[in-house]
């Protein structure tokens, strides 16, 4: 888990069964692991009303020990953005009862609690367990474009091409760490990039 | 900040019986200028001048936050209580000129709702009749559940109807109606938040079902407002001011601390907001604390007391005040 830096920096916590009539799972990769953690906490028959919508990512392993856990519906997807339809689509039908698990890399669990967040569930009433890499989204100040997967510091804006020192200071509504050019006073000075949200 | 210490000075500009129960009490100001603007759930403390005591009671303001020409309360008759809700029936007169502290709110809309479910119970009505009045400004999504013993003690019930029509759904004890209260919890859409007050049972029901029911707590708020309870007499040391006092049978000990003339500060006067907190000094004896404030774990540190609801029982007390 990431050490708490400045106030909007995000804090994980670690998955656990809560009251309630269903339950939603978002994750991502090892995000999966968190899901069978809290399942061996469960009680009997808490998945039967679970929906996990998982994106494996290119490995493509966990789905069979999702699997095990015989939700009532399991959606694996290849990217975020594709399962983003069916997060929302649920959130839209979804009535006061529904607890929502996300769990996974920053970027996994930021975007889905945006989507959530627009539904209007309370940020500090979803649980959160951070699993895997710690690749941040980044939004630049400058151009407003967001790279995602950026493991190093200084990292190059994939938009407008600043090179930007990455910060802690993160916006929930744009579920993005807030990158600001490192060198404008002189463009030619260019620190060393190390690879450190790996 | 204490409201002990911001007051305002008003009239009785009208006093209205409601039910048998009930009656309604408007204030204006003296000076004639407008009362400070309030927000739907908040509540007021009316001082009583009776004869040597003085009385401190909160009550809901239960008029539209979008007039603060006036405010206006409903006070319901407790033939069985210490006496504030009695004083206010039998001697409050239009014409009266009265202390009230400014509005406070401790059970405000979160306005990041999607909607509001509001269940009420008895007088408990008093503060939705202010928040579904700035809701309905809004156009604000809200739906009130309202259960009375019986349609005539049924405070408001056929105004609300009149005003609000199908978002107000009565319930009346004596034709055995009942909230179906896990099929309304579970029917409400993602982004609902709950608003209940009235009895302690009525509150303690629909917040542990709300709980079993998957509601997380941010989105559950209730309105407890206790009156202190009565008990043996008891001496108290107050450390700070050097005195010594005896806290009376049907007095509080907040109240008795005003009494020998400290100012404490306070908000709610029934346990929940945290004001009056007062740490011990030394103590022999057993605390009795009926506070919702403090955790239990400070509760058996006999290190704390809150004046306005809990009491005590033993030998000496010395309290920092």
């Amino acid at each position: 888990m990431a050490a708490k830096s400045i106030i909007s920096r995000p804090v994980y916590g670690t998955l656990s069964p809560q009251p309630g009539k269903h339950h939603l799972f978002v994750a991502d990769a090892e995000g999966a692991l968190a899901i069978t953690d809290l399942a061996a906490k469960a009680p009997d028959g808490f998945f039967a009303d679970a929906h996990i919508i998982f994106i494996p990512g290119n490995e493509g392993q966990h789905v069979a020990a999702l699997e095990a856990l015989k939700p009532a519906q399991l959606y694996q997807g290849p990217t975020f953005a594709s399962a983003l339809p069916r997060l929302k689509q649920t959130l839209a039908n979804a009535h006061m009862g529904l607890r929502l698990y996300l769990a996974g890399t920053e970027g996994l669990i930021g975007q889905a609690m945006q989507a959530a967040l627009e539904a209007g569930i309370d940020h500090t009433s979803i649980q959160t367990e951070h699993r895997g890499s710690l690749a941040r989204r980044v939004q630049c100040v400058h151009c407003k474009g967001i790279t995602e997967n950026v493991t190093t510091q200084p990292a190059t804006c994939s938009h407008c091409g600043l090179l930007l020192l990455v910060r802690d200071h993160y916006s929930r509504r744009l579920a993005a760490f807030q990158g600001v050019c490192i060198n404008a006073e002189d463009r030619s000075e260019i620190p060393p990039t190390e690879e450190i949200f790996r | 900040m204490s409201t002990g210490t911001t007051k305002l000075d008003v009239v009785v500009s009208d006093v209205v019986p409601v039910n048998e129960l009930v009656t309604r009490f408007h204030f204006r100001r003296r000076d004639g200028q407008l009362l400070p603007t309030f927000s739907g759930g908040a509540h007021v403390v009316v001082e009583m001048r009776d004869g040597e005591r003085t009385r401190l009671n909160p009550y809901s303001l239960m008029g539209s936050p979008l007039d603060t020409r006036e405010y206006t309360i409903s006070v319901r008759r407790d033939d069985a209580g210490r006496g504030g809700s009695l004083f206010m029936h039998r001697h409050v007169r239009r014409g009266h000129e009265m202390v009230i502290s400014y509005p406070v709110n401790l059970f405000s809309l979160d306005l990041r709702a999607r909607k509001h479910l509001m269940l009420a119970g008895g007088i408990g009505i008093t503060p939705f009749m202010a928040q579904t009045a700035q809701l309905a400004a809004d156009g604000g999504n809200f739906e009130l559940h309202y259960t009375c013993r019986t349609a005539s003690l049924g405070t408001y019930a056929d105004l609300l109807r009149q005003r609000y029509e199908r978002r107000v759904r009565l319930y009346h004890d004596d034709r055995d109606e009942r909230i179906e209260l896990d099929r309304l919890l579970s029917s409400q859409p993602l982004g609902t938040h709950l608003y209940v007050c009235g009895p302690s049972g009525m509150i303690g029901w629909v917040c542990d079902r709300a709980a079993a029911l998957g509601w997380p707590a941010e989105t559950v708020h209730f309105e407890h407002f206790a009156a202190p309870q009565p008990g043996a007499p008891f001496d108290v040391t107050l450390a700070v001011s050097g005195k010594t006092i005896r806290v009376g049978e049907q007095q509080s000990l907040l109240e008795a601390i005003e009494a020998a003339g400290v100012d404490p500060p306070y908000l709610c006067r029934g346990g929940v907001c945290g004001q009056c907190e007062t740490n011990v000094i030394a103590h022999d004896g057993n605390f009795i604390h009926n506070d919702h404030w403090l955790s239990e774990e400070e509760h058996r540190s006999c290190k704390k007391i809150m004046p306005c609801v809990s009491r005590f029982e033993g030998r000496s007390l010395v309290l920092e005040r």
